[in-house]
């Protein structure tokens, strides 16, 4: 895999995200209350929210938009909303983040 | 090794508590269900619309046999239990199949009443309780002519209803007079009975049977006054007992059901009952609402979480017979210690009849308009003081005030595509079919699966209607309480006061001193557990902005490209030339797409990127500005009119009160949104009428208006009282306030704050009491010492980071 460093994990809120910004859009980087950190392309399959913006609980991250619940390791809308956005590897190496785009 | 649950009674009340168990502890018990139906977990209510060609049995399934092993769960359908050996812990089946139990839930339900009279064994002759039942009416429609049902009650009259829909001739007979006498009283009664008549059914009132007889299948009935009639089929709808011979002749503790407590244990601690089989507090039950709060209490224990009572609760009743319209609930025949309201009007069919006790409404019957029933529901499990409404509360909610919602909430006359939920949206039809395909219960299920009442949640009264008529009666609001989200079975009053009480301090506190059933909660709860504790614990709780919704988060409001929104303050709506030029500038630099004046007297930048946020505001702020706080559950805007100093009606400075007024508020923290305005005359031209507070000035001095809005529901404000100082006005401003915010729930209104609690309580707090008000205020101005200290000037002083990206790539 292609790793690319993001930054170290201490620049993204726990409980919150920061935006990669690349030639194909925005990513956004998630870090969890446990420190697990989740990347997803940052459009909601809804309306294309940015997810980036979301509140983040468990593995999951409501979109600001309409509410729609994203989970942060498959990009996958949770319950009854179907969509999904893509998701991208990521690993923290002694506290820097790398993703793999 | 898991401990095993067992399951006798594969019913509504049974199985609904496996789902509550289920979802609290997935893992915790491997369980067995014995039922003596051959079928899945179905919903018994909707027996009626099968029966009247409405529904097929498949469309009633709950649970079907696939759900059973989706979560390993054993069951044995078609199996009764007939013995519990409570010394082995075992339950033991009609063909000896055993399975051993460390924790036994008797859900057996009751069986319908047979009258004792001759020839109730004949066939022909049966009650109207499962499918089967409902089989055998379906067959004999086919083949004979007339059907007579004993018992003018709920389940009579819906099986009467559906006999004859299908085809059959169909006289339904009643002991007494009135029908329905658990539901309705007399003049209501009436009603329905010509309603029914005109339908084609025939009645015999008064009647009291004496025996059944025939030839090896039922040919007549016969009367204790000597009269009969020829019928080929008698369904007997006389009532129903609790099923608990099996509980008996197994020693538990039995009188008329099985005896539970409050968390629906047994006299064996073991053995848990929940159902209409169960006698709790000398009640027993016969609707599934408060078999639904008893499953979920019951779950909550067997899971060992050990926090939830049941508390008996009080019901509502519809009718499923198409085109009869009724709704009774509580106390609706009172006594010596009660006042009626009623209202009649024979030639419409509509009858209406209210139970007041002590300024509290304590039943209601409504006949042929039942759009109000969700509402006096509502007052009834509210214990709202009515002494306010009374005037009118009986021609409907629409008629207070102006909360003008009054027609649109007839949901049963509405087409299929009339549109419910305006926010996402979504029609009749759409949610009818998704509670009936979806086998929803709950409005927190139909929010999930259609995205109705999930947004703006002002259609939820007509979804909980649609709930309600779609599945025949008002179980799923039943509980007095609404838990907070699903993270846990606390109310919103209940976490306020434990934060209190139990000095809790932070949101992970909180959430483990309540048992919350997540980690880290979700995106409902957190923004309200962070408000409670930013207003009971004022200068001392450090805001979370993880649990702020994005536009409290970053102070703009998101738009719907992911820019943002941004509106700073303009005192009382009035500006000058070099406020303008500095706006005009800040525009030009960050090339605004669109500069609009707002509904609330200012002006909004629109379309700014999140990057720019920080260096705009820093220019905003140089130029005087502070945030005006359009995004938040905070104190909005203070609209005012010219007044005094200009208009020819004006009499009082009404400008500089309201910025005096927005200068004292802004930048507290409120449930909801806040918003004032001050108008200089009764002409009212800032609108303060329908304003969460309103001034209005006269020449004796300002009269104070509150509870008011614009919004989907507009209601217009109550009078709270009138008073002669700006001071006055000052101070009843910060303690109106400080109630609103410490005793309304995140996210209501004022409106509907004022109409749960009552505006008389609201009265005797700030009014009739200067001490408390003085105190209130006295709060206010304490928790307002750290507030004001602009957003956009801390966030462009210290977290430029969070809004710019961490890197670039490509
Ligand atoms: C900008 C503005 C429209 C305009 O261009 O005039 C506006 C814009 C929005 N309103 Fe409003 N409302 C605006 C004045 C009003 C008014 C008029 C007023 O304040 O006198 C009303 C009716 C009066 C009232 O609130 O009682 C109004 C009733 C609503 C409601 C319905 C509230 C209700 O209780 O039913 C919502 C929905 C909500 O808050 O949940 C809403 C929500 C919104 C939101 C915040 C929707 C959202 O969540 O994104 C809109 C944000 C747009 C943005 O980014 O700026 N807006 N909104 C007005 C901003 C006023 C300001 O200066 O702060
Ligand atoms: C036609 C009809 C219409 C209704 N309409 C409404 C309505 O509009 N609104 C409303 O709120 N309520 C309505 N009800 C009432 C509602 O259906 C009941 O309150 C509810 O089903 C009771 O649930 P329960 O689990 O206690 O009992 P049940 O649902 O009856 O479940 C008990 C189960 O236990 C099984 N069982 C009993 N003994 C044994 C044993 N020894 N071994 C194994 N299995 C056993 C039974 O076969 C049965 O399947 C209606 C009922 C009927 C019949
Ligand atoms: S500004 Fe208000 S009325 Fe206009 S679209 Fe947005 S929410 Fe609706
Ligand atoms: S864009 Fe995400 S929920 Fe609508």
């Amino acid at each position: 895999m292609n790793w690319t460093e993001v930054g170290p994990l201490s620049a993204i809120p726990q409980k919150g995200a920061r935006v990669i910004e690349t030639s194909d859009g925005d990513v956004a980087v998630f870090r969890t209350s446990t420190d697990e950190v989740f990347a997803l392309f940052d459009q909601c399959p809804h309306k294309k929210g940015p997810l980036s913006q979301g509140i983040v609980y468990d593995k999951k991250v409501a979109c600001p938009l309409h509410n729609w619940v994203i989970a942060l390791d498959s990009g996958e809308a949770t319950g009854p909303d179907k969509g999904c956005t893509r998701s991208f590897a990521t690993k923290v190496d002694n506290g820097t983040v790398f993703i793999a785009l | 090794m898991k401990e095993k649950l067992v399951l006798i009674g594969n019913g509504m009340a049974g199985v609904r508590t496996l789902e509550e168990v289920l979802k609290l502890s997935p893992d915790k018990y491997e369980i067995t269900v014995f039922g003596d139906e051959p079928y899945g977990n179905y919903n018994r209510i909707m027996l009626s619309p099968v029966l009247a060609g409405e529904k097929t049995i498949n469309q009633i399934m709950i649970n079907d046999l696939q759900w059973y092993q989706d979560n390993n769960i054993t069951l044995h359908a078609g199996k009764r239990i007939t013995k519990i050996d409570r010394v082995n812990c075992q339950v033991i089946s009609e063909d000896g199949t055993v399975a051993d139990y460390d924790r036994l839930l008797m859900a057996t339900g009751s069986r319908p009443f047979i009258l004792p009279i001759p020839g109730s064994d004949l066939p022909g002759v049966i009650s109207f309780r499962d499918i089967a039942d409902v089989d055998f009416m379906l067959e004999t429609a086919q083949t004979h002519k007339k059907a007579v049902v004993i018992g003018g009650g709920l389940l009579g009259l819906e099986a009467a209803n559906g006999l004859m829909i299908q085809g059959m001739d169909v006289t339904v007979v009643h002991l007494t007079d009135v029908l329905m006498n658990q539901q309705l009283d007399k003049p209501a009664s009436d009603m329905m009975l010509e309603q029914l008549q005109a339908k084609g059914l025939k009645f015999l009132m008064q009647h009291e049977s004496a025996a059944i007889e025939g030839d090896g299948r039922v040919e007549r009935l016969l009367f204790k006054d000597g009269s009969s009639i020829d019928t080929d089929l008698v369904v007997m709808a006389v009532g129903i007992r609790p099923n608990a011979e099996l509980a008996k002749s197994a020693g538990i503790y039995c009188e008329r059901g099985i005896v539970v407590d409050d968390t629906m244990q047994t006299y064996d601690p073991k053995i848990y009952a929940v159902g209409e089989c169960v006698q709790h507090r000398g009640l027993t039950f016969g609707l599934v609402a408060p078999l639904f709060e008893q499953a979920k209490v019951c779950a909550n224990h067997l899971v060992h979480m050990g926090i939830a009572r049941y508390m008996s609760s009080i019901t509502s009743t519809k009718l499923k017979v198409t085109g009869i319209d009724l709704f009774s609930a509580g106390d609706f025949i009172g006594d010596e210690s009660t006042e009626d309201l009623v209202f009649k009007d024979a030639a419409r069919h509509v009858y209406k009849k209210l139970v007041i006790k002590n300024d509290q409404l304590v039943g209601a019957v409504l006949y042929g308009d039942t759009v109000d029933g969700a509402w006096y529901f509502q007052l009834m499990r509210d214990g709202t003081d009515v002494s306010s409404l009374r005037e009118f509360m009986l021609f409907g909610q629409h008629h207070l005030g102006d909360s003008g919602h009054g027609a649109a909430n007839a949901v049963d006359g509405l087409p299929d595509d009339a549109e419910i939920c305006g926010c996402n949206g979504v029609c009749k039809g759409d949610i009818v079919k998704a509670i009936t395909t979806e086998s929803l219960f709950t409005l927190d299920e139909v929010k999930a699966h259609t995205k109705a009442a999930a947004s703006c949640g002002s259609c939820t009264g007509l979804v909980e209607q649609l709930l309600a008529s779609t599945l025949g009666s008002d179980f799923n609001d039943t509980p007095t309480k609404k838990a907070m989200c699903g993270c846990t079975d606390m109310s919103h009053g209940e976490v306020k006061a434990a934060i209190r009480e139990q000095q809790l301090k932070s949101i992970p506190e909180v959430m483990q001193a309540l048992d919350w059933k997540t980690s880290d909660g979700c995106h409902s709860c957190r923004p309200a557990l962070n408000y409670y504790l930013l207003s009971t614990w004022p200068n001392e709780y450090v805001d979370d902005a993880q649990s702020r919704f994005i536009n409290e988060r970053v102070h703009a409001n998101i738009q719907k490209d992911g820019t943002y929104s941004v509106v700073p303050r303009m005192w009382g709506g009035v500006t000058n030339a070099r406020e303008l030029r500095a706006l005009a500038d800040i525009s030009d630099k960050y090339n605004v797409p669109t500069v609009k004046v707002t509904g609330g007297q200012r002006i909004d930048l629109l379309g700014v990127k999140k990057e720019d946020l920080p260096n705009m505001w820093a220019d905003l702020s140089e130029a005087g500005f502070v945030s005006g706080h359009a995004y938040g559950k905070s104190l909005r805007t203070v609209k005012t009119c010219v007044g005094s100093e200009w208009c020819r009606f004006g009499t009082q400075d009404s400008t500089g009160l309201g910025i005096n007024i927005e200068k004292m508020t802004w930048g507290s923290w409120t449930p909801h949104k806040f918003k004032i305005a001050v108008s200089g005359c009764p002409r009212n031209c800032a609108e303060a009428t329908i304003k969460d507070l309103g001034v209005v000035c006269v020449d004796s001095g300002y009269e104070l208006h509150v509870g008011g809005n614009g919004g989907i529901k507009v209601r217009a404000t109550d009078f709270l009282c009138k008073v002669s100082t700006e001071e006055e006005v000052m101070e009843y401003t910060a303690a109106f306030m400080q109630l609103y915010r410490e005793d309304a729930h995140y996210l209501e209104r004022t409106a509907p704050w004022i109409e749960r609690v009552g505006l008389k309580s609201v009265v005797s707090q700030l009014v009739d009491d200067p001490d408390n008000r003085k105190l209130l205020a006295e709060r206010f101005y304490e928790s307002q010492k750290n507030a004001q200290e602009d957003p956009w000037a801390q966030h462009a002083a210290t977290q430029r980071e969070n809004y710019i990206p961490i890197k670039q790539v490509g």
